[in-house]
């Protein structure tokens, strides 16, 4: 009988959740700690102005950077930390010793903590709406509020979720390392900057020039956020079938080999382990 | 069929050799050096269902490694271990749903919840039926004297209402072997009579096999009439808890009330003197003459009151262990000579 049932998600996540509740000034802090993209906002909408940016208006990169830090809110990841201490502990163990791969706790874990952070994102996605009511209401230039169609803000929330699942794969994966060298998380710059600067945080995928546009675009960072965040914040007639179906198939198929090598090391790290210190 | 089969099993460690002060670091950096410990090194003994034993061992002795092997925690480097039928390193869900390791020094308790929380994870994860869940968290809770607590953060738990919900939390699966390390640790006298007490009726109810690692002798008297005793990794002993001391302690105590104060001197002829203070002394005498020597102190001497104790537990397994240091040495004398 397997352990992982509907009754051991809901348990797992109310349980996680209730854990999240418990410091509710961490949480709006740690929702304050992932405001760079608003940052990014006024950085752009200054820039957008300056018109720079052919095509790319003020309204454009208010609207795409609130959507970025909208799906930033349901992509953080920090299971690298986590499981560097619990192998560093010897906390792991117990955890080893129950009957369900630890994958599923440490995924439902951020997914309660999402969901504690919710409100608090909304509130200063709000007070984005209140300092640009622009972004939602439309100006003379673009008339028009800011309500997408229901089925680009269901595709967004599927790409937001499966781009935690790629984001959360491959930190897990760099942190399976701690079976053998312990002091994982430095190893979390390798994926940290590129993340930075190629997952559409900084700057928005679309205003690269081609050339290297088209080479990110074989990456996995920009379907962490720009993807997502393009199925909100951009234009209708640059949503088409091509773009959601590239989109969607680079994210399966890069979380598929992930999740592949990712099984492979814990396979080894589990031989290697050593419970230290339990 | 045993429950637990451990034969020739062994486990070396790679460990970094790192010598201290700027020089060492600077060596440790550029090229670090390794060197293997053999911590368990060809252990093996078996363990019948309903069986409890002790697994007594110094600091070190590889108590805890042996432990982690049996559970499936760590791989061993050689030999093979049985558990209910099952390898333990390929930690195959039905395996790990009939055991359970409880450590008195780690806990799997959620800090910041109340321990209620943590226990219906584990009821949701062990596939107890929610109902049957809670009948068996209320049976435990009784035995365990627990009711707020259940219902409390862990932090402000005591340590001893910690590890009673620990009990819970490792046991409501109703596993059908234990492994336990140092489940009375840093507890007071009450809640390690306790825990004690919750162990034995475990026992007792579920006939489960259990493997006890403490430093608490009372812990192994209470639970255990066999031991395993383990030094530097080599089983020194395994058998009754009784034959440690037949085997071990050769000498037993006489105790002497005495009518007229007597020296010294005068008691010498019977055996080795612990204490005198004129009227009452403690002698240590062989045990193979015992009978014959409390009969001549008996004749001999104007006796009021004698009694025969042997020593205490934890005075035998000293002993046990500085034999095991003793033979070492010689083996190392016998190796540098030879």
């Amino acid at each position: 009988m397997t352990a992982l049932t509907p009754r051991t998600l809901r348990v797992y996540l109310t349980t996680f959740y209730a854990l999240m509740v418990e410091y509710r000034a961490e949480i709006f802090l740690w929702a304050i700690a992932t405001s760079l993209p608003l940052i990014m906002m006024g950085v752009w909408v200054e820039a957008a102005g300056s018109e720079s940016f052919p095509g790319f208006t003020p309204l454009d990169a208010a609207r795409y950077f609130i959507a970025v830090f909208v799906v930033r809110q349901i992509t953080i990841c920090w299971v690298i930390h986590d499981f560097e201490w619990l192998v560093v502990s010897g906390k792991l163990s117990p955890m080893l010793l129950h009957p369900i791969d630890p994958i599923v706790r440490f995924i439902l874990v951020h997914i309660s903590e999402h969901g504690a952070r919710l409100p608090f994102g909304v509130l200063l996605v709000v007070l984005c709406f209140v300092i640009v009511p622009d972004a939602l209401l439309g100006n003379e230039q673009q008339p028009g509020a800011w309500v997408p169609a229901w089925w680009r803000i269901l595709l967004a929330l599927v790409a937001s979720y499966g781009a935690f699942l790629l984001r959360f794969i491959i930190q897990y994966t760099t942190a399976l390392c701690a079976f053998w060298i312990e002091r994982v998380s430095a190893l979390d710059g390798i994926n940290y900057l590129p993340y930075i600067f190629l997952s559409g945080l900084t700057v928005p995928i679309h205003l690269l020039p081609d050339g290297v546009q088209q080479v990110i675009l074989w990456t996995p960072f920009p379907y962490m956020l720009w993807f997502p965040a393009q199925l909100i914040a951009a234009p209708a007639e640059q949503i088409t079938a091509g773009f959601v179906i590239r989109g969607f198939g680079t994210l399966a198929g890069w979380g598929g080999a992930v999740f592949l090598v990712n099984r492979w090391l814990w396979r080894r790290g589990l031989k290697h382990y050593s419970a230290m210190g339990a | 069929m045993p429950a637990i089969s451990v034969q020739s099993l062994s486990k070396t460690y790679h460990v970094a050799d790192k010598q201290p002060g700027l020089v060492g670091t600077a060596r440790h950096f550029l090229n670090r050096k390794h060197r293997r410990i053999e911590a368990v090194k060809e252990v093996s003994f078996d363990i019948a269902p309903g069986e409890i034993v002790g697994f007594l061992g110094p600091n070190g002795a590889g108590k805890t490694t042996t432990l982690k092997m049996l559970t499936g925690l760590i791989h061993p480097s050689a030999g093979t271990v049985d558990v209910l039928g099952h390898e333990p390193f390929k930690r195959r869900a039905d395996y790990l749903r009939q055991i359970t390791l409880v450590m008195g020094n780690k806990q799997q308790m959620i800090w910041d919840l109340p321990p209620m929380d943590s226990l219906q994870v584990n009821a949701a994860v062990y596939s107890i039926p929610e109902k049957e869940a809670q009948q068996r968290i209320d049976g435990f809770a009784e035995l365990l004297g627990l009711k707020e607590e259940l219902t409390q953060p862990v932090r402000k738990l005591s340590l001893g209402q910690r590890m009673k919900c620990e009990l819970v939390a490792a046991l409501l699966h109703h596993p059908k072997v234990l492994f336990l390390d140092e489940p009375t640790l840093g507890l007071d006298v009450n809640a390690q009579t306790a825990v004690r007490k919750f162990l034995k009726e475990y026992n007792d109810q579920h006939q489960a096999s259990i493997l006890l690692t403490s430093h608490y002798m009372a812990d192994i008297t209470a639970l255990c009439r066999r031991v395993v005793v383990i030094h530097k990794g080599t089983i020194l002993y395994d058998g009754s808890l009784d034959g440690v001391i037949e085997r071990f302690a050769p000498l037993r105590e006489v105790k002497l009330d005495l009518a007229e104060p007597v020296d010294d001197a005068a008691l010498r002829p019977y055996g080795e003197i612990e204490s005198n203070d004129g009227r009452t002394a403690r002698l240590l005498v062989q045990r193979e003459q015992l009978t014959q020597t409390v009969g001549r102190l008996l004749g001999e001497q104007q006796v009021e009151d004698l009694t025969v104790t042997d020593p205490p537990i934890e005075d035998v397994i000293a002993r046990l262990f500085e034999s095991g240091e003793e033979d070492e040495e010689e083996e190392v004398a016998t190796d540098e000579h030879g």
